[in-house]
């Protein structure tokens, strides 16, 4: 176990390391971000100044060598935006993602859940076909789409909530709702297919035959078997939330990580793309494995090969 | 005489599956006597396991129908009884162990968990006394070091370890009516024989009803007290032990009988090779369902199903046939 420990731990450094090391050569690949930071019909000399003070005329593995050393400090240098450290610029932001991204997550898992299991339970019934009608839908409706329509509607329209912004708990429903819809609809479609293939198996007619309450049978032999599956899709689902959900974000104007990205991408700004990306990065590694850890704690067969 | 503890009328049971309706059990009638022991026997694919889940509810529906008929245990019939009350019987009064013990245990549960489970549905005993209980079945099925066993999972017992988990599942609220389908198959000659001793041992202590399901001629002979052959979901021919091991009335069973090999081949005992497939329940012969495989078949098979008659002066002894077995026996021996 504590070999599979260091391996796994191992395995995370690596793969953030890498996504961090391409996110440096693409960002250079962008264009030149000193024409942008200076006004329109600045000189050629002070373009090149600037240039030269933001590192930028060093041969490229140079400034990836420096790069990696400050990298390893938590220094990801100055935004060329903002003048403050860039790391500090990402983090600002992540209360906004974090708080959107578990809140999309609590309704969709809950939502998502519930239906789910109905649609597997009721097989057959008028409930099942609504709720996987549903689902198929949330999961095909584009989110930026879904975000708009909510906002003509609620924001516009009948003028309840907020058509964007970031504050009060009326800011974070519209967003949050669109969100939910996605994971909600992922979770029930995988939840009902899982709980389908549990009830065919044979320790399902045991625990039947064993004249067990339908609730223990249900909490104790479908859906404990059926939180694994689930497991793996929540993970994958809270790593693209947390990644900052770019779409939903912007179509919000919710001052989240994805779309501090997105804008440092526009700008050019070099420290920023670095830092939030290796956020991001780490956070999604990070969630990997808890994951994994969580699987051992689930699956027992699991647990044994470690 | 004390009425039977299960009795059967006319059950018929069937699938509906994309290749048409499969009737996997045809008007099947039978009791069964309080304290007796039934091994059913029959080829692969003849109703025998269906027709025990159809009895206890645990046919999956769709695609499982039961088109018509009465299971009566204790004078009431299973088939009507609520659900609820049905739970009350099944892993209680009725025990059950299933074929697949590879399949059959929840992989995430411990085996302790899913013994004590049954126990405390069915008992009083909670907490310590329930793993006593449970224990103490691991013991008696033959599992050593039980009170470590209770806290592994499944995957970490051998087939034949988790047959026996299953059969203590099965014994552990001493049931009235033990059913047992294929529960010794995947247990090496020794290991079963254990476990027979144990169902012995049980009938004789509680005076436990027995149906025992298998393929195994030579465990029906060392166990049962009545047989059943059972094909294309109908009987064949049913009777005391002794009485249809030395007399055949059916062609199937003398099939059967035929197909074991000699005493010392035991190690593959679980041979059947009559000539023939068994039929498509798709679309079942006319007649007497094993008439194209049978040498004996009359015209009156091909076109009539035989009901059940009495077969011998030996009480009890039915057959479902035409044709008179021993007599056309008897006139191939005389004319070499
Ligand atoms: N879930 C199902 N769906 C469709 N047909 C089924 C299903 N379960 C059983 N059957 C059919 O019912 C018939 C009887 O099956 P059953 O399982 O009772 O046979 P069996 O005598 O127990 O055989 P075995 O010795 O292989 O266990 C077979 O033709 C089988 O194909
Ligand atoms: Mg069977």
């Amino acid at each position: 176990m504590a070999g599979y420990l260091v391996r796994r731990l191992l395995e995370s450094a690596l793969a953030v390391w890498g996504v961090v090391t391409i996110v440096f050569f693409v960002t250079r690949v962008l264009g030149d971000p000193a024409a942008l930071l200076l006004p329109i019909g600045a000189s050629a000399e002070q373009i090149e100044a600037l240039r030269d003070n933001l590192g930028l005329n060093q041969p490229l593995f140079v400034q990836y060598l420096q790069f990696l050393g400050q990298v390893v400090q938590g220094d990801f240098g100055t935004s060329f935006q903002h003048g403050r450290p860039a790391l500090e610029v990402v983090m600002e932001r992540m209360p906004a993602t974090a708080l959107l991204a578990g809140s999309a997550m609590v309704l969709g898992i809950l939502i998502g859940a519930v239906a789910g299991a109905i649609a597997a339970l009721k097989r057959g019934s008028l409930a099942e076909l609504v709720v996987m009608a549903i689902a198929l839908l949330g999961q095909a409706t584009p989110v930026f789409w879904l975000g708009i329509m909510l906002i003509l509607y609620f924001g516009v329209n009948l003028g309840w909530l907020p058509t964007g912004g970031y504050g009060t708990f009326a800011h974070l429903v519209l967003p949050a709702i669109t969100l939910a819809v996605f994971v909600s609809a992922s979770i029930a479609r995988l939840l009902r297919s899982s709980m389908l293939d549990i009830l065919r198996e044979d320790y399902i007619r045991t625990a039947r035959a064993k004249g067990l309450m339908p609730h223990t049978v249900f909490v104790w032999h479908i859906a404990r078997n059926a939180l694994i599956p689930v497991t793996t899709m929540t993970a994958i689902l809270a790593g693209e939330l947390l990644g900052g959900s770019v779409v939903t974000e912007t179509v919000f104007s919710w001052p989240g990580v994805g779309r501090l990205i997105l804008q440092a991408i526009q700008a050019k700004d070099f420290p920023v793309i670095q830092a939030g990306v290796f956020v991001v990065a780490s956070l999604f590694v990070l969630i990997n494995f808890v994951v994994d850890l969580l699987y051992g704690v689930l699956d027992p067969r699991i647990r044994a090969e470690r | 005489m004390a009425p039977p503890l299960l009795e059967i009328r006319n059950l018929t049971v069937a699938f509906d599956t994309p290749a048409g309706r499969v009737h996997a059990v045809n008007d099947l009638s039978y009791t069964l006597n309080e304290g007796e022991t039934l091994g059913v026997v029959g080829e692969s694919g003849s109703g025998k396991s269906v027709h025990v889940l159809a009895m206890l509810g645990l046919l999956p529906s769709p695609p499982a129908k039961i088109l018509s008929g009465e299971v009566l245990f204790q004078g009431r019939d299973l088939l009507k009884l609520p659900e609820a009350q049905l739970r009350e019987l099944r892993g209680g009064q009725i025990g059950m162990v299933f074929q697949d013990p590879m399949s059959s245990l929840n992989p995430v549960l411990t085996v302790g968990r899913q013994l004590r489970e049954v126990i405390e549905r069915h008992s009083d005993l909670r907490g310590a006394k329930a793993e006593a209980r449970a224990t103490e079945l691991l013991d008696l099925v033959g599992i050593p070091n039980p009170g470590a066993r209770l806290k592994q999972y499944p995957h970490e017992f051998s087939g034949g370890m988790r047959q026996r988990v299953m059969i203590a599942i099965g014994l552990s609220c001493n049931p009235k009516l033990l059913i047992a389908d294929e529960a010794t198959t995947a247990l090496d000659v020794t290991v079963q024989a254990q476990i027979l001793d144990l169902v012995r041992d049980l009938k004789d202590r509680l005076g436990t009803t027995v149906i025992w399901i298998t393929h195994d001629m030579g465990v029906v002979a060392e166990l049962a007290d009545t047989i059943q052959v059972m094909y294309g979901g109908r009987i064949m021919e049913r009777g005391p032990v002794r009485a249809v091991f030395r007399q055949p009335h059916s062609a199937y069973t003398w099939g059967l009988l035929r197909s074991l090999p000699d005493e010392g081949a035991r190690a593959q005992r679980r041979l059947y090779q009559i000539p023939g497939a068994p039929p498509d329940m798709a679309n079942p012969p006319a007649g007497d369902p094993f008439a194209p495989r049978n040498p004996y078949a009359t015209d009156r098979c091909r076109t009539e199903v035989p009901p059940l008659r009495p077969a011998s002066p030996v009480p009890g002894h039915m057959v479902a046939a035409w044709y008179d077995l021993p007599a056309r026996l008897a006139a191939e021996a005389a004319h070499g």
